[in-house]
């Protein structure tokens, strides 16, 4: 049983920085854009974090400046993809290349001088702990999810919010209707480009965040492309969940699980019937069936498992 | 007053050259911007690169080197976007042609030597092939979005790639990976550092040239990417030409990835998704799926790698800034191609 | 007659609009007073649906001003138009398709609470809907409902906001006539309440049917603004023209021989489940005839036309060309035993937007060895060809080479038709070819029709409008619901019994 609880500690402290990227995803994806430069934000998310840390030992500040940049970032997607109607796969691919490029450059040039300059190897004072709630931590298996940081403790309030707020609130509303028909949206008085900005930058934000969470609080330190492909898993979760924050957790959990399942096994020596590196590829090849299976099941009926209608598809108003 | 982006009446041809043109120069200002940050100077940084992309003949060899598997990768996604389909999986298809070319050479020993290159380079090619074509069935008889899977599958090539260089085919010592190929398959080299492998990517440039502008096939390809329900009413048929074009375009990608593995890295090792899979597709949207094109943009974006190798020799750089700097080039791009199709307006408002 | 001068509620002034080489609305005046429907009539690109969206604040004017009930207004974003108490039904309908009616009801709503009250909106919905004659299940999903019951779902958006001016775009397109009807009632009981209504058309017998008063359009400028009981629809013809318009067509005697294309009792399955598309359909077209095809779009036409082409598998029955069966062939076999067709869409389904006028009328042939040798298209060919068809059908393009998607809607319908005639093997099959064309395309369109059918073409015609049938067919079967009502000689049938059976009334089923 102490395995199963570890393994479950193990995938809860990774699925955190998951979920949060994967809500701020789906946020961005639900209002019709495409950010494919998740893996560039989550990395730039996870060095400045760490560097913030390093220098002003302030954990608060540290995942300030961590969405800040993440919010940036996105804001320049957002500025590509809404105001100059350029191509979303593209872009978000650039973000990528540039995200993760400068972040592996800042790690190398933002040491101190002792290092030098290297940020690689470098310790933080302090990261984000685990807090246990007394009694409840000691439940059996599920005594896990009372033993985490806070950062994962805010996740518990943020995903039932989420999935209030795109499906009770009329900002969801307004939400939705962009994704799947901006020209409506439109003519119902709403401003797409706004709120395809804010949900992109919302997005971002919250990537940043996710990338904080691996450097502040899961492994805290930093190494050259730490997040090694978690970005683009996210964009897996996004579709595992189709699309719905309350399902966003499902997908973390199962995919966090293999991930740390995988882990721990190496780290137990246990001999693997299933190589390692199938066990890496299972959450892909999961979406991909997932994906494929869901759509042709709903091909002639109006899929409630569907991407948003116009989904990376730019909006021009005046075009006649 | 408010500035608006009117849609222009028709594209305007000078535009094709100017955009991408002041784009690249805006990018090289941003790019000084961020070096001057990290305390290098810009011009001699830019000077530095130039001279290590294209400085003397040797570095140029290596810039060359560098764009054919850009060029490649970068024709094999061209075909597809054509259609309108988006093959983000030019990478695994690449990794598989690494696969492919590798099974042939260690394990075809029933075949006589000469034979094992070009059977290997096949193989790689099917291999690619099919990878691409999964997607492409997926997508031509099910509309199943293509821009996801294609990007899962990558990920799952790469995997059984990292399978097979650490467990099944691993070499029994030396550095990580399979063993290493024998000489007389890797290629010979033609100009300096240059390999025999530019000469297929030569042609492929011309095949595919004359392909998708003089023939009925290309005829029909534009059809369907510009209006496939216009094309359906002619008679095409939208779902062979995707397949169809889907296994060329892995095709191509697994070309990439035999041809790098025989001529570079001599084995399947770490690295072998070296990313000019996902680089390709930026090769293909700036060079606007004109093959010859291509040949410009792949050299463009290869001597920003190997000037960066020279800038982190020079001005003890990191080598990740060469990433920085292609990402950077892309935005002013990506932001310029508005202007192909609408133009600036000042409108004012009543009073 | 009232001495008190009346305060129109909507007044706009002198209005000019331009757009990229076009100059939409050429100082237009026009002013709507309460409990009145104004008809704003003229053909496609009159600058109808251009005036009435500057109404509702998705485009602004050039210059010129707008009034509404005596106070200027700058209507500059649809949220603008909508406080001022205006609201546009659209042609095309502005939905949602995966939320419910509720969902688009309140979308957009101002005041609207964070979270909002879903019962008591629910509420309010029902007791509109009961009070307008307004019948629909406020959770419905948009996707699931009927045309007419979407069209309800519009109205209720503007009733619901509290519009009093209201603007409907073509609203009877895409209705039947018990559906038209009740539209009238409903339009009628509005006008009780004190609202007000503009009808965008360019049917006449619309305007005749709801209006008070009839304002007329043509290429950008109002022609003539008067009561609609003192005009005739010939006189309102002529206006939207500008001159004399042919009613009739010249054409030679009905002779006609074999029959070319057959369908025997051909069903086409609805794989969504509920009726199917076609049932157990019979018809058959000879050497030499028009057969039209009359049904309000919706009823199988659209399954008509494909199954014919190829691009749709029929369920069951058979479909003969020259006695030899093509049921199970693919569009390019049907293409090639000389079946040319003229889609529903023009820019959707009939040409490449992006692509040249050269290669678009080259879309046909272009595997045919007069364009090309084996695989290799022959480049010179292909120019002599197209410069023959521009002649010869006097298509207006500065050349070959301008992409199709900047010519005008009846020059694109003479590419198709240049394309399609060109090519034909002596079965034409013509899907709303006048759709969205002005008049003087229009005759041209129905004109070439004849022209094919006096050739010896059997010549297939599906339209929305009755009096293009009797006036072009020959032979007309009506289309409801997926069955043929009934077919009848045009010279042996009227309006009224082609009207009922379209609505399901009648006929020999």
């Amino acid at each position: 049983m102490d395995f199963i609880t570890k393994l479950l500690a193990v995938t809860i402290a990774m699925g955190t920085s998951l979920t949060y990227a994967t809500l701020g995803e789906i946020y961005t994806q639900k209002s019709g854009v495409l950010n494919l430069g998740m893996e560039g934000i989550m990395l730039m998310g996870a060095l400045s974090g760490f560097a913030t840390a390093f220098y002003t030992a302030n954990l608060a500040v540290a995942l300030l400046v961590a969405i800040l940049t993440g919010g940036l970032f996105s804001l320049i997607h957002a500025f590509l993809s809404v105001t100059m109607r350029a191509n979303q796969v593209v872009s978000g691919l650039s973000i990528t290349l540039f995200g993760t490029g400068l972040a592996n450059f800042l790690g190398q040039r933002l040491g101190p001088e002792s290092n030098n300059f290297n940020l690689v190897g470098m310790n933080l004072s302090s990261k984000f702990d685990n807090i246990a709630i007394p009694g409840l931590e000691s439940i059996p298996v599920l005594g896990a999810f009372f033993d985490v940081s806070i950062l994962t403790y805010a996740l518990y309030l943020i995903i039932p919010f989420s999935w209030f707020f795109m499906y009770k609130t009329r900002f969801g509303l307004a939400i939705r209707a962009v994704g799947e028909s901006p020209k409506t949206a439109t003519a119902m008085g709403l401003n797409v480009s706004a709120i395809r900005y804010l949900y992109t930058v919302i997005g971002g934000m919250m990537a940043g965040l996710g990338g904080a969470c691996l450097s502040l609080s899961f492994t805290p330190s930093w190494n050259d492309g730490m997040t090694g492909g978690k970005g683009w898993i996210v964009i897996a979760l996004v579709i595992f969940a189709g699309w719905n924050p309350g399902k966003a957790v499902i997908g973390t959990l199962v995919f966090g699980g293999i991930t740390s399942l995988q882990f721990s096994l190496q780290a137990a020596g246990v001999k693997m019937v299933i190589p390692t590196q199938f066990l890496a590829i299972a959450p892909y090849l999961i979406t991909f069936f997932t994906l494929s299976v869901m759509t042709i099941a709903n091909n002639n009926r109006k899929g409630a498992f569907a991407a948003p209608s116009a989904l990376a598809v730019p909006f021009a108003i005046d075009d006649k | 007053m408010r500035l608006v982006l009117e849609k222009r009446e028709r594209r305007l041809k000078r535009m094709s050259l100017l955009i991408p043109l002041f784009s690249f120069i805006l990018s090289l200002l941003i790019g000084a911007i961020v070096l001057a940050a990290s305390k290098a100077d810009p011009i001699q940084a830019y000077a530095a690169m130039a001279k290590g992309a294209f400085g003397n003949a040797r570095r140029f060899q290596y810039t060359v080197v560098e764009a054919l598997p850009l060029l490649i990768c970068g024709l094999s996604v061209g075909i597809a976007f054509r259609l309108r389909f988006w093959n983000i999986g030019a990478e695994g298809q690449f990794v598989w042609g690494a696969i492919g070319v590798t099974w042939v050479i260690q394990f075809w020993t029933f075949l006589p030597d000469p034979l094992l290159l070009p059977a290997g380079i096949l193989v790689g090619m099917i291999a690619g092939a099919l990878w691409a074509g999964i997607p492409g069935v997926l997508k031509a008889y099910w509309a199943v979005d293509e821009t996801l899977t294609t990007l899962m599958l990558n990920y799952v090539a790469i995997g059984v790639a990292e399978y097979l260089y650490i467990k099944a085919w691993k070499a029994p010592k030396g550095i990580l990976g399979t063993p290493e190929f024998p000489e007389f398959t890797q290629l010979s080299q033609v100009w300096g550092k240059v390999h025999s492998g530019v000469f297929i990517a030569l042609a492929l440039v011309v095949i595919l040239w004359f392909l998708l502008y003089k023939t009925t096939w290309g005829f029909e390809l534009n059809m369907i990417g510009k209006n496939p329900v216009a094309a359906r009413y002619q008679g095409v048929s939208i779902e062979k030409s995707i397949v169809i074009a889907l296994l060329i375009s892995g095709a191509i990608a697994g070309l990439a990835g035999s041809l790098n593995t025989v001529a570079i890295t001599h084995r399947l090792t770490r690295g072998v998704n070296a990313g000019y899979g996902f680089t390709g597709i930026i090769i293909a949207w700036m060079s606007n799926l004109n093959p010859f094109a291509s040949i410009i943009v792949a050299i463009v974006m290869a001597s920003l790698t190997t000037g960066a190798d020279a800038l982190q020799i020079a001005m003890k750089l990191p080598e990740s800034m060469g990433a920085v700097l292609q990402g950077l080039v892309l935005i002013p791009l990506l932001a310029g191609s508005v202007f192909h199709d609408y133009h600036l307006k000042l409108i004012r408002e009543e009073e | 007659m009232e001495t008190r001068e009346r305060i129109p509620v909507v007044s706009m002034q002198h209005i000019t609009k331009h757009f990229p080489g076009v100059l939409a609305n050429d100082d237009v005046s026009l002013e709507l007073h309460a409990g009145e429907v104004l008809a704003l009539l003229g053909e496609n690109g009159a600058g109808k649906s251009t005036l009435m969206n500057m109404l509702v604040g998705l485009y602004r004017p050039d210059s010129g001003s707008i009034s509404i009930r005596g106070e200027v207004q700058h209507i500059r974003s649809p949220q603008d138009s909508m406080a001022l108490g205006i609201g546009m039904v659209h042609q095309e309908f502005m939905l949602v398709g995966n939320m419910s009616v509720l969902e688009n009801i309140i979308l957009g709503l101002k005041d609207l609470p964070v979270v909002p009250d879903v019962a008591t909106i629910r509420k309010k919905i029902t007791e509109l809907s009961d009070t307008y004659g307004l019948q629909v299940d406020p959770d419905a999903i948009i996707h699931n409902l009927s045309v007419g019951e979407q069209q309800r779902v519009e109205i209720l958006k503007l009733v619901y906001r509290g519009a009093e001016i209201l603007i409907l775009d073509e609203p009877t397109a895409v209705l039947t006539p018990g559906e038209s009807r009740d539209l009238n009632r409903i339009i009628k009981k509005m006008l009780s309440q004190g609202k007000s209504a503009i009808f965008i058309t360019h049917k006449m017998d619309e305007v005749i049917e709801f209006s008070h008063k009839v304002q007329v359009l043509r290429r950008g400028k109002s022609v003539n603004v008067i009561d609609t009981a003192s005009v005739t629809p010939r006189d309102l013809a002529n206006m939207m023209v500008g001159r004399d318009v042919l009613f009739t067509l010249d054409r030679c005697a009905f002779n006609p021989g074999e029959p070319r294309l057959r369908l025997s009792k051909v069903s086409v399955e609805n794989p969504l489940g509920s009726r199917p598309y076609l049932s157990d359909i019979s018809l058959s077209i000879r050497r030499g005839e028009i057969l039209g095809i009359a049904g309000v779009a919706g009823n199988g036409q659209t399954q008509l036309t494909e199954v014919i082409t190829g691009l749709l598998r029929a369920s069951e029955g058979t479909i003969e060309i020259d006695g030899k069966d093509v049921t199970k062939c693919t569009p390019l076999q049907i293409i090639q035993t000389g079946v040319s067709h003229i889609p529903a869409d023009r820019g959707a389904m009939g040409v490449v937007g992006d692509m040249s006028v050269g290669d678009n009328l080259a879309m046909k042939k272009y595997r045919t060895h007069e364009l090309s040798s084996g695989p290799v298209v022959k480049r010179s060919r292909l120019r002599l060809f197209a410069d023959k068809l521009i002649q010869s059908f006097i298509i207006k393009t500065p050349n070959q080479d301008t992409a199709v998607k900047f010519l005008s809607g009846g020059n694109i319908q003479k590419t198709i038709l240049a394309r399609e005639i060109d090519s034909c093997g002596g079965i034409l099959i013509a899907v709303y070819p006048s759709r969205g064309l002005d008049v003087g395309a229009t005759e041209a369109v129905r004109q070439n029709l004849i022209a094919q059918r006096d050739a010896g073409s059997a010549v297939l015609l599906v339209s929305e409008e009755l009096d293009e049938l009797q006036m072009v067919a020959d032979t007309i079967a009506v289309l409801f619901e997926g069955k043929i009502m009934g077919i009848r000689k045009v010279s042996e049938t009227n309006t009224e019994e082609l009207g009922m059976m379209m609505a399901g009334v009648g006929g020999d089923a």
